[in-house]
């Protein structure tokens, strides 16, 4: 199991704010999460190169040539708030 | 005290020149109104997937190779996590453990010709962050800030070096020298100002003699080399008092004030930099074939140092006039041309001297200007017969500058060809008789006032009297009295 510690430091890294019933339902959803790896670590893998990606490709590319975006009022339409022909946002410093 | 050295090392972000963003086709703008160059990809919108410009990675591999990095057989991008407006999907693409381009070296040189060697840690490729500006400008209680997307998604390389520099000039020559690499390979436009090319600094301090590393602190986002310089100054006189008053330098971000000189730190939580990289999911791995590495390898183009050094050796032109000739391609291009057909050094002084400092009024660079390189030879070859003298030169540059005629034939029709010596006698001649105070000082052994005679002579002449046949005629005329 992890701790309750570590459950706050990953919920603040994710900006979530628990209530303690939260953090104990987290708790056993992210060690039971982890558990899974426990399992691949039993394992002797030595040799086993590590596997980053499941799918037998390399090197899907695009040439670098423009495609035309969104105006910008389609844009903006999904923000939350706009200011100044921008996404508006608490002030950042 | 006791003597400390100074440990630095540098991050460099470059974003590259190319049309379209790093994982969509939006097209980079510079100055373009803002939220103009978006799409789903760029604006984070649920479902998208991201795809490689190419040419960004062929970019990365140029740079790479002037480096002299090892360059990954399979490389891979990972998402670098963190909560901030300017990164709408909550995390950065970037790299991690394996970059696209490993440990190098580069070489810089010294304005007193002594190498300094610097280790590439890596150079990888990642997404720039949008811009984040402040409603109202930076001015206090500014209530929000607003985000424009357009730089959101730029291509950058970051090169991170190891701690091997001692000095903040030595920082300021490397990073100067780097970016004169960059131009030449053509990746980037590496404007500091513009910040398409901008440097963190890693300063730590350590006793002399002392291999181990002391604890660093990060200084950020300087948009100079001389701040950067000035800034890493700062810093280090900041821990060695830190050290020398019994205290330990704590690990942490800082800032320098250009306008005060003061170091400020940026506090931040611990958990900021807790990034949680992980590979990728939607990008798959980039191998280069190694037939196109060795071929961007074979096209690489001269680079500055190998460029300075045979300008110092076979040219022979001093440090200084090999570094300010090599800051961008296009005045090496010039000057070469120049000097395949007149004395090197000769056109070397004029186009980095004169040329430039009369082009600098009209805003022009010298490949830009009507001045062609072939003009530069024609004047130095001009100076070297003694055809005109140089005061009269520095006039016909500005009529080839102003009109783009030959410098022969702007000798002939403004009548700048040096004056013939029997005409120059009889003036030197005059301006004695009209002298005999001055005269009399240079027969008393008052040597300075040959100056006196040469600027009449100057003046008299309309400065197409030479100077060193001035000084002789005056010289004999007086003695001969």
């Amino acid at each position: 199991m992890i701790d309750d510690e570590t459950v706050r430091h990953v919920a603040r890294l994710a900006r979530l704010r628990l209530s303690p019933d939260e953090e104990q339902v987290m708790r056993e959803e992210l060690s039971g999460i982890l558990e899974h790896i426990d399992a691949i670590r039993a394992m002797d893998l030595d040799g086993v190169p590590p596997t980053t990606h499941v799918i037998a490709l390399e090197n899907v590319v695009r040439p670098d040539v423009p495609v035309p975006g969104l105006p910008r009022e389609e844009a903006l339409r999904e923000a939350a708030h706009v200011t100044d022909e921008g996404f508006g946002v608490p002030r950042m410093d | 005290m006791s003597a400390h050295e100074p440990v630095i090392g540098v991050e460099i972000h470059v974003q590259l020149s190319t049309r379209t963003k790093m994982f969509c086709g939006c097209e980079l703008s510079f100055g373009d109104p803002p939220n103009t160059h978006t799409c789903p990809v760029c604006l984070a919108h649920p479902g998208v997937l991201p795809v490689v410009n190419e040419e960004a990675v062929r970019r990365a591999l140029l740079i790479g190779l002037a480096l002299g990095c090892e360059i990954a057989p399979r490389s891979i991008f990972h998402r670098k996590n963190y909560f901030y407006p300017d990164l709408p999907k909550a995390y950065q693409i970037s790299q991690f453990d394996i970059p696209i381009c490993g440990r190098g070296e580069f070489r810089a040189l010294r304005e007193d010709g002594s190498e300094l060697v610097v280790g590439i840690t890596r150079a990888h490729l990642e997404e720039d962050a949008a811009k984040l500006t402040h409603a109202g400008g930076r001015r206090a209680g500014a209530a929000e800030s607003v985000v424009d997307f357009n730089r959101g998604g730029t291509p950058l390389v970051e090169i991170v070096t190891e701690p091997d520099l001692r000095s903040p000039s030595d920082v300021a020559l490397f990073l100067r020298q780097l970016r004169q690499t960059l131009l030449f390979l053509g990746v980037s436009d590496c404007s500091m100002e513009e910040g398409s090319m901008r440097a963190d600094a890693n300063v730590s301090i350590r006793p002399v003699g002392s291999q181990e590393l002391g604890t660093k602190t990060e200084l950020k986002n300087m948009n100079s080399f001389r701040f950067l310089e000035r800034g890493i100054e700062a810093e280090i006189a900041r821990q060695e008092e830190i050290v020398a008053a019994g205290g330990r330098v704590s690990q942490e971000t800082v800032h320098y004030e250009p306008d005060t000189g003061h170091i400020t730190s940026l506090r931040s939580k611990e958990e900021s930099h807790d990034y949680r990289y992980f590979p990728e999911p939607d990008l798959v791995p980039i191998a280069p074939d190694p037939a196109w590495v060795e071929e961007l390898r074979a096209g690489l183009p001269e680079l500055p140092l190998p460029l300075r050094m045979r300008m110092v050796g076979e040219m022979g032109l001093s440090a200084e006039d090999a570094e300010v000739l090599t800051e961008r391609p296009e005045l090496v291009a010039y000057f070469m041309e120049a000097a395949a057909l007149a004395d090197p050094k000769a056109c070397a002084n004029w186009i980095r001297g004169e040329l430039r400092a009369q082009l600098r009024e009209v805003g022009v660079e010298p490949w830009q200007s009507k001045v062609t390189p072939a003009h530069v030879a024609a004047l130095v070859g001009l100076l070297d017969a003694g055809t005109v003298t140089v005061p009269a030169a520095k006039e016909v540059l500005a009529e080839v500058i102003a009109s783009g005629g030959d410098p022969a034939d702007v000798v002939e029709s403004k009548g700048l060809g040096a004056m013939d010596e029997g005409d120059l006698a009889a003036i030197v001649a005059e301006i004695i008789a009209a002298n005999p105070d001055q005269a009399q000082q240079l027969r008393d052994g008052k040597d300075k006032v040959i100056g006196f005679f040469v600027g009449q002579a100057m003046k008299g002449t309309g400065g197409r009297a030479d100077p060193q046949s001035v000084q002789r005629l005056v010289r004999e005329a007086v003695r001969g009295d």
